[in-house]
């Protein structure tokens, strides 16, 4: 039997010390539960380094938008970009907008259900604040990428024209909603916005 | 088997942990490396620098890492990048802090470990082989510390890395196409920025980690030493521990966690309260961008190069046809590599300070006397007196190692202890 | 052994961190220099600071690197309000503080591009600034009509001019004095007026700083209730070693 060795006669502190035992499990246990604690604080500020910067809230500012010069029937030219995504300004002409309250059914989510894909003032048929101008995120719901707007086609199956996406064949109508049998899971995202005066918005 | 109660009971394995070891040696690894190391008991403080220069080396890959992901290596945009990361970016300025602060703590525990190394004679067989990754590793961290204080485009930045390339044009022959092969244009440039930026986020990192790696191999291989400077594992009991080791888990790994606690402690009130450190850490002159054509009105490099910067300077005689640049270059390479000689320089018979004569303590001191007047002097303008000062240090410095042949013979030795006191 | 190795970290540390007390700058100039308290807790004087510098400084150095933004926010003005009071370039609050001159015209005119301030605090000292902005003084013998004690022959004209009033150097003495009734401010509200400036310039030399101080507080007090447990812990395992 080895005398003198470091750890194998310990007589007091020993873990067969019933005493002993407990007070080291509780330590044990103590410093990991401070411990855990400490590591998920160090690990918030590596967390946040990732959310955006100064220069990214600075860039993603409202932006104002003047639709003084938009004619009825027209969307908005050049596209102008809101947090680096493009917004769809259209100008909808009297027989669209009634035509937006009638022709439903073939609609997926006519009554804008999805409260977040539009802020609360525009859950109606036509989805803006004011009637004649829709404005929405122009991103496909899909997969993201920018629908084409296309009035002239009559491709929707409303009857009106609205916004066709290339890459995987989604279709929405005047007021952005989302027609039935797409890929497209929800109606196109209206962004934050309102009228500074008759002909100028702001965006977010 | 009360004896053993504390060297581990067999590790249970459940089912998942024997499936894996049927596939990986996990508990293998495990007890190999931790819960059946044995390291001496009568280890003291100055062996947890190790352990923290591992901890400080996590901090800064992470650190740098996240660094990386806003920082714009470009003579146009890196100063900005920096100062984007301390303003704009959410807690950019800690994960920097912690950055420029671990650099420094880096260094710090490493001359401490390398100081124990000396100290307790660490070095001598089996452990050469340890001493010399070890040696290589402290290398590879001097050229990564050079080519990441380049990084920020301060204007001590541009100009610390301008005349540290400069040295390579003492190069006899090649030099001067040598310098321009470094910096890959005719001045310090971004194409040196980029160039320095991938081997410091990258390529050094790499070699650093495989380094690290095998250091830590071949210590386990040979087993720690001690202060006592004997072999443990020359006693050992009938199941072959050493009767003078603790288990490194959870003896070690316990008091290594309550040590990194208070390293914490330290490094916390520096990187929240004083991260410049009063220039030291980050030197006034970096706040302004790289600027070739005004060079700061006093230029030094940080503290932790500025021992062998001092011996660079202090070369400034011609000898042998050779120009004073080309020695100082000599001189300050030699002064870096020469500790990977110790293990054959020294003679003694015993290996710990503990049992060593008084001219090995006295060498040992005067050592550390001219490295830290060394560094001292490596800060301040090179004036006649601070020249001289400087040669006489770096002879000191030299004599240690080249004179270890001798005093280590010739000295009184105490003999040394058959168990660990 | 263990002493000598504890003197020999503490004899590093001296000689690191205290013993070598030293300037970067080789060129320090010997004017005798006003002691200089920056307070970040002060925000009124932060927020005149701000006007002055937006009002006297800003049509020529910029803060390139600091946003309008996030300085009023720090600085407890609200956003509408800063736009209205600190914003002159037309820019948005969201944007860097970048100054509107071409630094070719400001070369062909001062000699030199004015330079960029943000990080003049830091560069220099707080109490650099603070002294360089009172000691401007008459000189005819410089292009400009004016000269300064502590940035000799420096090629900047006296903007504050008519806030402070004339002030002339006095061979003699050595020492600076204003005509009296000179200029707008009193040689007292000058004072307070450079003393806001020149805290300001702290500020965006590193506006985190007292979050920065404000979270080490916090992350001290946790190490010390963690290195609590941990040295129990520690103390606990050590029995079994003898």
């Amino acid at each position: 039997m080895s005398t003198g060795d470091a750890v194998h006669d310990a007589p007091t502190g020993d873990s067969s010390n019933s005493d002993g035992t407990s007070r080291r499990y509780f330590l044990i246990q103590a410093t990991s539960v401070v411990g855990a604690a400490g590591a998920v604080g160090a690990a918030w500020p590596f967390v946040s380094y990732w959310s955006p910067s100064e220069k990214a809230k600075a860039l993603g500012a409202p932006v104002k938008i003047d639709v003084s010069k938009l004619a009825p029937g027209e969307m908005l030219s050049p596209i102008v970009a809101w947090r680096g995504k493009p917004v769809f300004v259209v100008r909808r002409d009297a027989e669209t907008l009634a035509s937006l309250e009638t022709n439903t059914e073939m609609l997926a989510d006519p009554d804008s259900a999805v409260a977040e894909q539009q802020p609360d003032f525009a859950v109606n048929a036509w989805r803006s604040e004011r009637k004649e101008y829709g404005i929405f995120l122009g991103i496909c719901t899909h997969l993201g990428c920018s629908p084409k707007y296309l009035v002239t086609d009559n491709f929707v199956e409303t009857g009106q024209g609205g916004f066709f996406c290339p890459c995987h064949g989604s279709r929405f109508d005047m007021a952005g909603r989302v027609v039935k049998g797409v890929p497209a899971p929800s109606n196109m995202e209206v962004p934050p916005y309102r009228f500074e005066s008759d002909t100028v918005v702001v965006i977010g | 088997m009360a004896e053993n109660q504390l060297n581990q009971k067999p590790v249970e394995s459940s089912g998942l942990m024997s499936w894996i070891d049927a596939r990986f040696p996990a508990t293998e690894t495990f007890e190999y490396h931790m819960s059946k190391y044995y390291a001496p008991k009568n280890v003291n403080w100055l062996y947890l620098f190790g352990w923290l220069a591992t901890f400080v080396l996590v901090n800064q890959l992470i650190t740098g890492i996240w660094l990386t992901m806003n920082y714009v290596p470009s003579g146009d945009a890196a100063f900005a990048s920096v100062e984007y990361i301390m303003r704009d970016v959410e807690f950019g300025w800690l994960i920097r802090y912690l950055h420029s602060t671990g650099a420094s703590a880096f260094f710090l525990v490493v001359f401490l470990h390398m100081f124990r190394a000396l100290a307790y004679g660490s070095y001598r067989g089996p452990r050469e082989l340890v001493w010399l990754i070890g040696m290589a590793i402290f290398a590879v961290l001097m050229i990564e510390g050079f080519f990441g204080y380049l990084l920020p485009w301060g204007n001590m930045s541009y100009w610390g890395a301008q005349v540290i390339v400069s040295l390579v044009g003492a190069v006899p022959v090649v030099g001067p196409d040598l310098m321009e092969w470094v910096r890959g244009d005719f001045l310090m440039s971004d194409v040196a920025l980029n160039r320095f930026f991938a081997l410091h986020v990258v390529a050094l990192p790499i070699v650093l980690l495989g380094l690290v790696f095998v250091h830590f191999v071949s210590l386990h291989h040979v087993g720690s030493n001690n202060p006592d400077g004997i072999e443990i594992k020359k006693n050992k009991d009938e199941n072959g521990v050493p009767l003078d080791g603790i288990p490194f888990f959870p003896y070690i790994v316990v008091h290594d966690v309550d040590a990194t606690v208070r390293f914490l402690f330290v490094f916390c009130l520096v990187v929240f309260f004083a991260p410049e450190m009063g220039g030291y850490f980050i030197e006034k002159p970096n706040f302004e961008v790289a600027n070739p054509l005004k060079t700061p009105d006093h230029i030094a490099p940080v503290w932790y190069f500025t021992p062998y910067y001092a011996m660079l300077r202090a070369a400034t005689f011609p000898l042998f046809g050779m120009d004073a640049k080309f020695w100082g270059l000599v001189t300050m390479g030699a002064a870096v590599i020469i500790p990977a000689a110790l293990p054959w320089l020294d003679r003694s018979p015993v290996k710990s300070m503990r049992y060593k004569g008084w001219p090995s303590r006295i060498a040992l001191g005067a050592l550390c006397v001219s490295f830290i007047v060394l560094g001292w002097l490596g800060l301040q303008p090179a004036t006649k007196t601070y020249t001289m000062l400087a040669q006489l240090f770096t002879l000191l410095y030299f004599a240690y190692f080249v004179l270890m042949p001798w005093y280590t013979r010739v000295e009184q030795t105490k003999p040394e202890p058959e168990r660990v006191t | 052994m263990k002493r000598l190795a504890r003197l020999f970290v503490s004899l590093a540390m001296i000689g690191l961190f205290v013993g070598a007390p030293f300037s970067w700058s080789a060129a320090k100039n010997d004017w005798p220099m006003e002691a200089f308290e920056p307070d970040l807790t002060n925000l009124p004087s932060l927020q005149n600071g701000f006007k002055l510098y937006a009002n006297y400084c800003l049509g020529c150095h910029g803060l390139q690197y600091q946003r309008y933004g996030r300085t009023a926010d720090d600085l407890g003005i609200p956003r509408e309000l800063a736009l209205e009071t600190v914003v002159f370039t037309g820019q948005k609050i969201g944007e860097l503080m970048t100054t509107s001159m071409d630094p070719e015209q400001a070369k062909a005119w001062f000699g030199a591009t004015p330079p960029d301030l943000t990080l003049e605090a830091r560069l220099r000292s707080p109490e650099w600034i603070y002294n360089y902005l009172k000691t401007f003084y008459v000189d005819d013998s410089r292009p400009l009509g004016v000269n300064n004690g502590v940035y000799p022959n420096v090629g900047m004209p006296n903007v504050l001019l008519g806030l402070q009033g004339v002030q002339r150097y006095d061979q003699a003495s050595g020492k600076l004095f204003v005509e009296e009734g000179s200029g707008s401010l009193t040689p007292e509200e000058f004072d307070v007026a450079i003393y806001d400036l020149s805290n300001f310039l702290y500020y965006v030399g590193e506006p985190s700083r007292l979050e920065r101080q404000r979270l080490g507080i916090y992350v001290l007090l946790f190490l010390v209730i963690l290195g609590t447990f941990t040295f129990l812990l520690n103390r606990e395992f050590e029995k079994d070693v003898h």
